[in-house]
This record gives C-alpha cells, sequence and structure tokens, in this order.
C-alpha cells in the first residue's frame, strides 16, 4: 500500500521536482549526459535573467487584478443570485432559474468565439473589462450556494424578519456567516480556475502588457525556446505560488474541490 | 404564511367578524408586501442576469444565427449560405480526422486515468500516515498551471536531450521521437493528461468512498467476506453514480482538450494531434472564418449533448440496476 501510493506521489511530483531542478541548474549543467538529479550549485541567476526577459511583473499584476476581480464578483453575484432564488417569491422564478442552469450544459468553447466578436465590437480588446466582465457570473457558483442556502431551515428567516431585519440584513448577517464552507470552496475553486485560463485571455490580449501569466508563459516558452533553464525558471514562477498556497491550505482546497465536484 | 392568512380571512366566522377589516387591511398590505418581495427579488437577479443576457445568451443566439452565412471576419459581407457551413463542415475530410483524434485522446486518457484513481482512492481510503502528504502529492498536478506542466513536459519530452529518452534508454529502449512522430504525439499528450488529470478523479473516487456507511462493510466482515469480494459487491456498486458522474465530466473535458495541444504540437506532426477545439482555434483566429466557426462551436455543441444524454441514459439504467 505504502509503496503504492509513495510510487503514485512520486510520479506525480516528479515533473515539478523537474521543473525546479533544471531552473536552479547552472546552464552547462542543463544538457550533460547523463543528467544530474541534484545541482552542482543553485543558480538563481536564472531566475533573475527570466524575470527581466519577459514582463513578469507585468503578468503577475494582471493575472492578481484579473483574478481577484472575477473571484469577488463570482462570489457577490452567487450570494445575491442564490438568496433570492432561495428566499424570494416572485413570478418567473423557476423558469429563470432553469434558463441559468441550461448555460451549465453549453461547454464554454461554444460561446467564446461569439463573445470575442462582441469585445472586438465593443473596442474592449486588451481591456481589463474584456477580460473580467464577460465571466463575472459564475452560474456553477450560483448553483453551488443554493444548494447550501436551501439547508437553512427558514424559521431562521422568519425570526429575523419579525425583528424587522431586512433582506440585505438576513443575507448579510445570516445566510453569507452559515454558509462559510461553501463560500469558501467557491472562492478557492473560482481563485484557481481563473488563475490558469488560458483560452479567453489569449484571444483577448494582443499586447504584452495586457497578458496574463499563463498567457505570458505560453509566448515566453516560443520566444526562449531551448533555453530550457529560463523556460523551467518562468515556469516555476508561475506555478509556485499556487502549488506553496495549495499545501499550506490543501485540506481547504481538497474540500473545496469535493464540494464543488459536481461541475459539470 | 400567505396561505393561512387568506384562509382566515376567508373563515369570517362570528368572532372573527369584527376582525374582518383588520384581514381586508392585511390582505391589502400582504399584496403590498408581495410586491415589494418580487421586486427584491429582480433587484438581486439584475447584476447575473445582465451578464448571462450580455455575455451567454446574446452571443450563443448570434453565433447560432450566423453560422447559416458565409462571413471571413475581415470583411464586413455576410453572405447566406443556409446550412452550407454545416454541410461542408460534415462532408470534409478534416473535420472527421480532428473528430477521430479526439476520440482517440478521450479514449486513450479517460479509462486509464479512472482506473489508477479509483486503485489510488481505494488505498488512501486505508487507514495509512501521511493520508494528508500522498493526497496532496497526487493532487498537485491538477491545481498546476497547464501552459507551465506543458512546458515541463516538453522538456521532458525532447528527443535529444529529454529526461523520459534518458530514463528509455537506461532500461535498454530505444529512444524515441515523442511529439515529433505522428505515431507516438498522440501516446505522448495523452500521458502528460493522465498525469495531469488522475488526481481530480481520485478526490471525487475518494469522496465517493468515504460516502458509503460503514456498517455495510462490518456486516461483510461477519458473513467473512474478503478483500477483493467487499469491492466486488459493496464499495463498485455503491460507487456507480460516482463512477457515472466522473465518466460524463471526463468526457466533457477532454472534448474540449486546447492549451496542452497548443503548448505542445500546435495539432502537429502532420496533423496527428488536431482535435476538434484546437481546429475551431484555428478557422476562428487564423483563417478568421467566422460563419464556419460558429457551425463547428454548434456541432460541438450537439455531440457533447448527446454523448452527455448516452452517457446518462445507459448509465442510469446501470447505476439503478446496481443499488
Amino acid at each position: 500500500m505504502y509503496v503504492f501510493l509513495g510510487l503514485g506521489s512520486a510520479i506525480a511530483l516528479f515533473p515539478i521536482y523537474w521543473m525546479v531542478l533544471t531552473a536552479l541548474k547552472p546552464i552547462d549543467e542543463i544538457f550533460i549526459y547523463p543528467p544530474t538529479f541534484l545541482p552542482s550549485r543553485l543558480a538563481f541567476e536564472n531566475f533573475v535573467e527570466a524575470w527581466t526577459s519577459a514582463p513578469f511583473g507585468r503578468y503577475f499584476i494582471n493575472s492578481i487584478i484579473i483574478t481577484g476581480l472575477t473571484t469577488a464578483s463570482h462570489v457577490a453575484i452567487a450570494c445575491l443570485t442564490a438568496y433570492a432564488f432561495v428566499a424570494l417569491r416572485f413570478p418567473g422564478r423557476d423558469v429563470i432559474f432553469l434558463a441559468f442552469l441550461g448555460t451549465m450544459m453549453i461547454p464554454s468553447v461554444v460561446t467564446l468565439v461569439p463573445t470575442f466578436v462582441l469585445i472586438k465590437k465593443l473596442n474592449w480588446i486588451d481591456t481589463y473589462r474584456g477580460l473580467v466582465i464577460p465571466h463575472m457570473v459564475s452560474v456553477f457558483g450560483i448553483f453551488l450556494l443554493r444548494q447550501f442556502f436551501l439547508t437553512i431551515p427558514k424559521d431562521y428567516e422568519d425570526a429575523a424578519r419579525i425583528d424587522g431585519c431586512g433582506r440585505f440584513g438576513i443575507l448579510w448577517r445570516m445566510y453569507i456567516p452559515l454558509a462559510k464552507p461553501a463560500i469558501a470552496a467557491l472562492a478557492i475553486f473560482s481563485f484557481y480556475h481563473v488563475w490558469n485560463e488560458f483560452f479567453w485571455p489569449l484571444v483577448i490580449t494582443s499586447i504584452d502588457e495586457m497578458r496574463t501569466l499563463s498567457v505570458g508563459l505560453r509566448y515566453f516558452i516560443d520566444e526562449s525556446a531551448v533555453d530550457w533553464e529560463l523556460v523551467m525558471a518562468g515556469a516555476t514562477m508561475v506555478v509556485g505560488p499556487v502549488l506553496l498556497a495549495f499545501f499550506v491550505a490543501q485540506r481547504q482546497f481538497v474540500r473545496g474541490i469535493t464540494m464543488t465536484g459536481l461541475k459539470a | 404564511m400567505v396561505n393561512t392568512q387568506l384562509a382566515r380571512a376567508n373563515s369570517s366566522t362570528l368572532s372573527e367578524r369584527m376582525s374582518l377589516s383588520l384581514a381586508e387591511m392585511s390582505l391589502a398590505q400582504l399584496r403590498r408586501k408581495k410586491m415589494k418581495e418580487a421586486c427584491t427579488g429582480y433587484l438581486y437577479l439584475l447584476p447575473s442576469i445582465t451578464i448571462l443576457i450580455c455575455f451567454w445568451f446574446f452571443p450563443a443566439f448570434y453565433a447560432f444565427v450566423i453560422s447559416f452565412y458565409r462571413w471571413d471576419f475581415m470583411n464586413p459581407v455576410k453572405t447566406f449560405v443556409g446550412l452550407g457551413n454545416y454541410v461542408s463542415l460534415v462532408t470534409s475530410a478534416e473535420f472527421w480526422r480532428v473528430m477521430l483524434n479526439t476520440v482517440y485522446y478521450m479514449f486513450g486518457s479517460i479509462p486509464t486515468a479512472m482506473f489508477l484513481a479509483l486503485i489510488l482512492a481505494l488505498a488512501l481510503n486505508e487507514r495509512i500516515k501521511f493520508l494528508a502528504f500522498f493526497r496532496a502529492s497526487i493532487f498537485a498536478p491538477v491545481i498546476s498551471c497547464i501552459i507551465a506542466m506543458s512546458a515541463v513536459w516538453l522538456w521532458m519530452y525532447d528527443p535529444v536531450n529529454g529526461l523520459l529518452n534518458y530514463l528509455l534508454q537506461l532500461v535498454g529502449g530505444r529512444p524515441m521521437q515523442w511529439l515529433s512522430d505522428t505515431q507516438t504525439a498522440m501516446p505522448a499528450l495523452i500521458i502528460m493528461d493522465i498525469w495531469k488529470h488522475t488526481g481530480y478523479d481520485m478526490i471525487i473516487y475518494l469522496a465517493g468512498i468515504q460516502s458509503i456507511p460503514e456498517s455495510y462493510y462490518e456486516a461483510s466482515k461477519i458473513d467473512g467476506a474478503g478483500r477483493w469480494h467487499r469491492f466486488r459487491y459493496i464499495t463498485w456498486p455503491l460507487l456507480a453514480p460516482t463512477t457515472l458522474f466522473i465518466l460524463i465530466i471526463s468526457v466533457i473535458r477532454r472534448f474540449q482538450v486546447f492549451s496542452m495541444v497548443h503548448t505542445m504540437t500546435q495539432g502537429g506532426p502532420a496533423g496527428a494531434t488536431d482535435v476538434i477545439v484546437y481546429y475551431l482555434y484555428e478557422k476562428a483566429f487564423q483563417d478568421f472564418q467566422m460563419g464556419y466557426a460558429f457551425s463547428i462551436s454548434y456541432i460541438l455543441f450537439i455531440v457533447i449533448l448527446a454523448a452527455t444524454l448516452i452517457q446518462w441514459k445507459v448509465g442510469a439504467k446501470r447505476v439503478h440496476y446496481a443499488r
């Protein structure tokens, strides 16, 4: 059992180790035969060179802004929408909910090209607006929070109403605190999905200053061609923060993935 | 609440007649309250509805309409061609080739990834030390940026200096061309896909296994069932909904494989790894044949929907039977 799991872990981690190792090898040790599995010294200059040969600082800022805004709006909008679907009664509620669910059946690549055409018409290419606004709603997040809100007893809400609490007050002071685990799961899920998103930022950016980390790295791979120590240094910079966050908060991550596992 | 108050207002017995006017007042009030509640509801839905209409429903509808036109993005003229785009799509050898490649990719990656994920999840479910470490390690590839990971595999697959050829020679194998050979390019992508996604399936399987009540196993232990029997007659049947779920989302995801292909092979060599979404990307963003690209989008949508429904129909029967 341990041998099997150990082998699985080793295979899963090895490419990541190989990436960091190559990034830290002095340049003359990259192509030697047989390859070495520990560097003779830690060559941090690779990182400096990678960092200065492409605007990785700018990519980082872009990724942070886009991921931050998108994740925040996923959570905020999902809270409002899910609350309306669960606690409020209004004509057409169920039909609207079905229409929302219907969008989950359509794979995102189907609407990607027409949305690109729309963004082009709006002149939003190479803007944060174009990168963020079309993806501000996570229907899956709405669905997740709705399922969670449904488990909150209706009596709580009635009691709060009698005490003179307004609708927003109820959502803010009662539903949101009670749904914290689901909201955390949604935030984690949105964070790593948006952070790793590639297709949309690829087609919606044409200038280097607006590229995100994944798109910037993609072009960096082509530009640095066979300078593997630079490519690996770039890759390490992109993956590093997420991996660190993951290993520190892996319990929350795993719980989030399990809870959000029903994403179709 | 509304119903009980209405009922009370209707059944105006003698004793309640006194409060009838009061009830009428509260009826008017109720109506106003209902109005207010509806307004609040729409207000709360406003942000999500606006965004979805502008950036989901409208583009989807627009794409559907334009898929009946010939439209080069650089040229404002759109010519109505009816089903022309669809006909030329399904009659082109290229389309079938990329579809076949996509299916090859799915059949190569999904069963192996799911099988490995199930075994790993079963092993993790035993009471073992370092569980969190093993689980996190196997899951690490899933959360790692696909472009960075593609770069690493590109480097490991390097025919001259790559690590994999070195390891192959170490065990007496012949070095391979990997991504530059039409025979091995797709298997190379499949190997990386399995490495990248097994952790996800494993986590879902693990959650499924852990939701099986312990009492089932205790009962079978009393009956003297061995490990294999317990798996065969308890775990596996009860995991059927989990298996079906993983299968469905695996198919949906693998249909849309793109980033890896874009980074590692660009559909080559000689189109050996050209998959449907990469083909769509080429048509839309390199050839700018938007009408044609929209028809690919819709065919893709229909194919994914059909695949999902078939699995769901066939699977639901099996799942039901297993229970």
